[in-house]
């Protein structure tokens, strides 16, 4: 009985969980968008969610593209195939690493970044004053939030490969001695547009769109006092990164698999 | 209100994130999959393709000069047809122009190499769609291996 | 519908409103109306969801049953668009202040005016400034909330609380945790912005004095009903135990000082029966 009701009261919490973040959702952006507040407020959030971001994803891309070419370029040489090191960085930056390791660098930075603020807006009462003055939270606050997100991940996962790639390239042409052109053209002879570049695009919109989600539900409906908000945070952090490495692998193998 | 910072900060990392997909699909890529140029296809038939894909590269002494576009079972002998797609710069091959599929290096990946053949008065040009008569398929290396032993039994007897 | 007509005199009316939370009653069927242009005081001890009270009337819970009627119409039923106009009408004083922390003072002060209005910049410069002048802190118009004082970041919210100049205010404990002064200067804002304006007020407090020296009506609300109603005379005058336990700030009494448990003795000695009585409760 005991684990049983356990397992119940866990199921009907998650679900009732399920259900209120899909209604945040759905209120934060199923209404006639308002150019002349939105775009300001977007641009605002754009700013603290997409460039606030810049630094760590930029510093992470290039060492994590110069370790991989550090340690593919031991390995390669050994089959005397250093020619494939640029596929071998670029298709793992491009495909796995850029799009997952962004994400979880953003859930990091950015997903507990707006978890905490949403939350603080909740105890010091703003959300509800803000619907007090007639003005929806979800609108005012929660939408310009969401998009932010959701454009900026994309956008800092083609960063981080790009620096990563250009990482690669100092570590193996300027430091291994690769020939540049060998490092260039072989990449660009395994890399297909299609399956590469635009698979990890959609991983990453996916990503996105998970992890903002996570970030501002956990927020807004977090317990108003600060055990709460620190809850709410960590538990951003943990579910959006546990959720995006399982979507990893759901994707990779629908887009990848035979 | 908003500050100039703010606009010009992300309008700067807009700017960035669109250069970095930019500079990833123009250079990291193979910009485009007919992209390029035009092409004109020919074709092969081939007893055994062993690991050709779709995408091999085809090369004249090394240069590619197209790609295998299609990969497929011709319906009525059942031998596999491989389609080509050649870079029209290259229009100039002989109906002599033989084609191998080759490995690059012992493990590397297989493409076609293209044998030009002579050139005469009494042999034509090869037109799009045709047919490349001589073709060397592929060398599989359980079939070498196996022909190594059963020759090395022989010679034993 | 019927609807009676001493709703004119009233602004707001709240009839047989039961809510639960949970398990827990916090109101149980209680009906009381609040006069148009007058102070009206709910009191009662902490945590008998005296704010409660006010998101009620604000429509952000609604309630299991009963009705609360603004001027006629009932606030729990209206669909959500009638819901944001109609609290266009009214504006609520947090406990906290509910200052927002990105926004200098004088940008939380116009936020409700550029939600709302077109007007133009300089217009409302205008306006924000009145209302910093009527709360005194015209100086403090580049400060961030941050900067603020207790006292000042809640004038700073009565002001922008009055910046739409609403029919209806509610005050959230205007009095929890400030110091003599700034009490005293919240307790003469409250009054002249009623007298002033002619707005209806709603305080929620449990800050005895202040309450009997600005209220023109007052409910005493406990243990989810109301308990005694009248003006502060009238309820200085209340013969009610519980009411004089309340007003005159006994420990003990009705409302006991201890919270419900088990016997004492039994607990001490623990006896293995309380066990049990335990696990009925």
């Amino acid at each position: 009985m005991w684990p049983l009701q356990l397992l119940g009261r866990n199921t009907l919490a998650l679900i009732s969980g399920l259900g209120r973040a899909v209604i945040v959702l759905l209120s934060a952006l199923l209404h006639k968008p308002n150019p002349r507040k939105g775009i300001p407020l977007l641009l605002q959030q754009l700013y603290s969610v997409g460039v606030m971001s810049l630094i760590i994803i930029i510093v992470s891309g290039g060492f994590i593209g110069m370790v991989l070419a550090l340690q593919g370029y031991t390995i390669l040489v050994g089959y005397g195939a250093e020619a494939s090191l640029g596929p071998m960085v670029a298709l793992s930056l491009l495909r796995e690493l850029g799009p997952v390791v962004s994400a979880l660098l953003f859930a990091g930075r950015a997903g507990s970044a707006l978890t905490a603020e949403i939350g603080l807006m909740k105890a010091t009462e703003q959300l509800s004053s803000l619907e007090m003055m007639a003005v929806d939270p979800l609108r005012r606050v929660i939408a310009p939030r969401f998009w932010a997100g959701f454009i900026s991940l994309p956008l800092l996962a083609a960063i981080f490969s790009m620096v990563g790639i250009l990482g690669a390239h100092l570590v193996g042409v300027d430091w291994l001695g690769v020939d540049a052109g060998t490092f260039w053209s072989v990449m660009q002879d395994q890399v297909d547009f299609n399956k590469d570049i635009l698979n990890g695009i959609i991983k990453s919109v996916v990503f996105a769109f998970v992890v903002t989600w996570i970030a501002i539900y956990k927020g807004y409906d977090c317990e108003p006092t600060s055990e709460g908000i620190s809850r709410a945070t960590t538990s951003t952090v943990v579910q959006s990164s546990l959720l995006v490495l399982a979507l990893d692998f759901i994707l990779t193998a629908l887009m990848f698999a035979r | 209100m908003m500050s100039k910072k703010v606009e010009l900060m992300v309008g700067f990392f807009v700017a960035l994130g669109i250069a970095a997909l930019l500079m990833l699909s123009l250079k990291v890529a193979n910009s485009g999959l007919s992209g390029g140029g035009d092409s004109y296809n020919l074709f092969a038939k081939f007893d055994n393709i062993g690991g050709l894909k779709v995408r091999s590269p085809i090369k004249v002494g090394g240069v590619v000069v197209g790609r295998v576009s299609d990969i497929s079972l011709d319906e009525e002998d059942y031998t596999p047809v491989v389609t080509m797609k050649i870079y029209s710069e290259y229009n100039q091959f002989s109906e002599a122009t033989s084609v191998a599929i080759l490995t690059a290096g012992l493990l590397g990946e297989q493409y076609i190499g293209l044998q030009p053949g002579f050139m005469d008065e009494s042999l034509d040009i090869l037109q799009p769609d045709d047919f490349i008569e001589d073709t060397k398929p592929a060398l599989v290396l359980e079939e070498l291996i196996g022909q190594f032993l059963f020759s090395q039994g022989s010679g034993d007897e | 519908m019927t609807l009676p007509v001493a709703t004119l005199d009233n602004l707001i009316e709240i009839k047989n409103l039961t809510f639960t939370r949970g398990e827990r009653v916090i109101y149980n069927d209680i009906s009381l109306s609040i006069p148009t242009g007058k102070v009206t005081a709910i009191m009662g001890p902490s945590g008998i969801g005296k704010t409660t009270l006010l998101r009620l009337i604000g429509g952000q819970i609604k309630p299991d049953s009963g009705k609360i009627l603004l001027s006629g119409k009932n606030i729990p039923s209206l669909s959500r668009q009638n819901l944001y106009e109609t609290r266009k009408r009214m504006s609520m004083l947090f406990q906290s202040g509910a200052l927002f922390t990105d926004m200098n003072v004088f940008d939380n002060i116009a936020f409700p005016i550029r939600e709302h209005s077109k007007l133009p910049e300089n217009i409302i410069e205008k306006i924000v400034l009145m209302k910093l002048e009527a709360v005194g802190l015209r100086g403090a118009r580049d400060l961030q909330p941050n900067e603020l004082s207790g006292g000042m970041a809640r004038r700073v919210a009565l002001a922008r609380a009055i910046a739409l100049d609403p029919e209806l205010i509610l005050y959230d404990e205007p009095f929890a945790g400030q110091d003599p002064i700034s009490m005293g200067v919240i307790v003469r804002l409250i009054r002249s912005l009623s007298d002033a304006l002619g707005l209806t007020s709603v305080v929620v407090s449990h800050d005895v004095p202040e309450v009997m020296s600005i209220a023109d009506y007052i409910y005493i609300i406990a243990e989810q009903k109301i308990i005694g109603h009248g003006t502060p005379d009238q309820i200085r005058q209340d013969q009610s135990p519980l009411v004089k336990q309340f007003v005159q700030g006994k420990a003990d009494g009705p409302v006991p000082f201890h919270y419900q448990a088990p016997s004492y003795q039994n607990e001490l000695i623990k006896l293995s029966p309380t066990m049990h009585e335990r696990g009925k409760i």
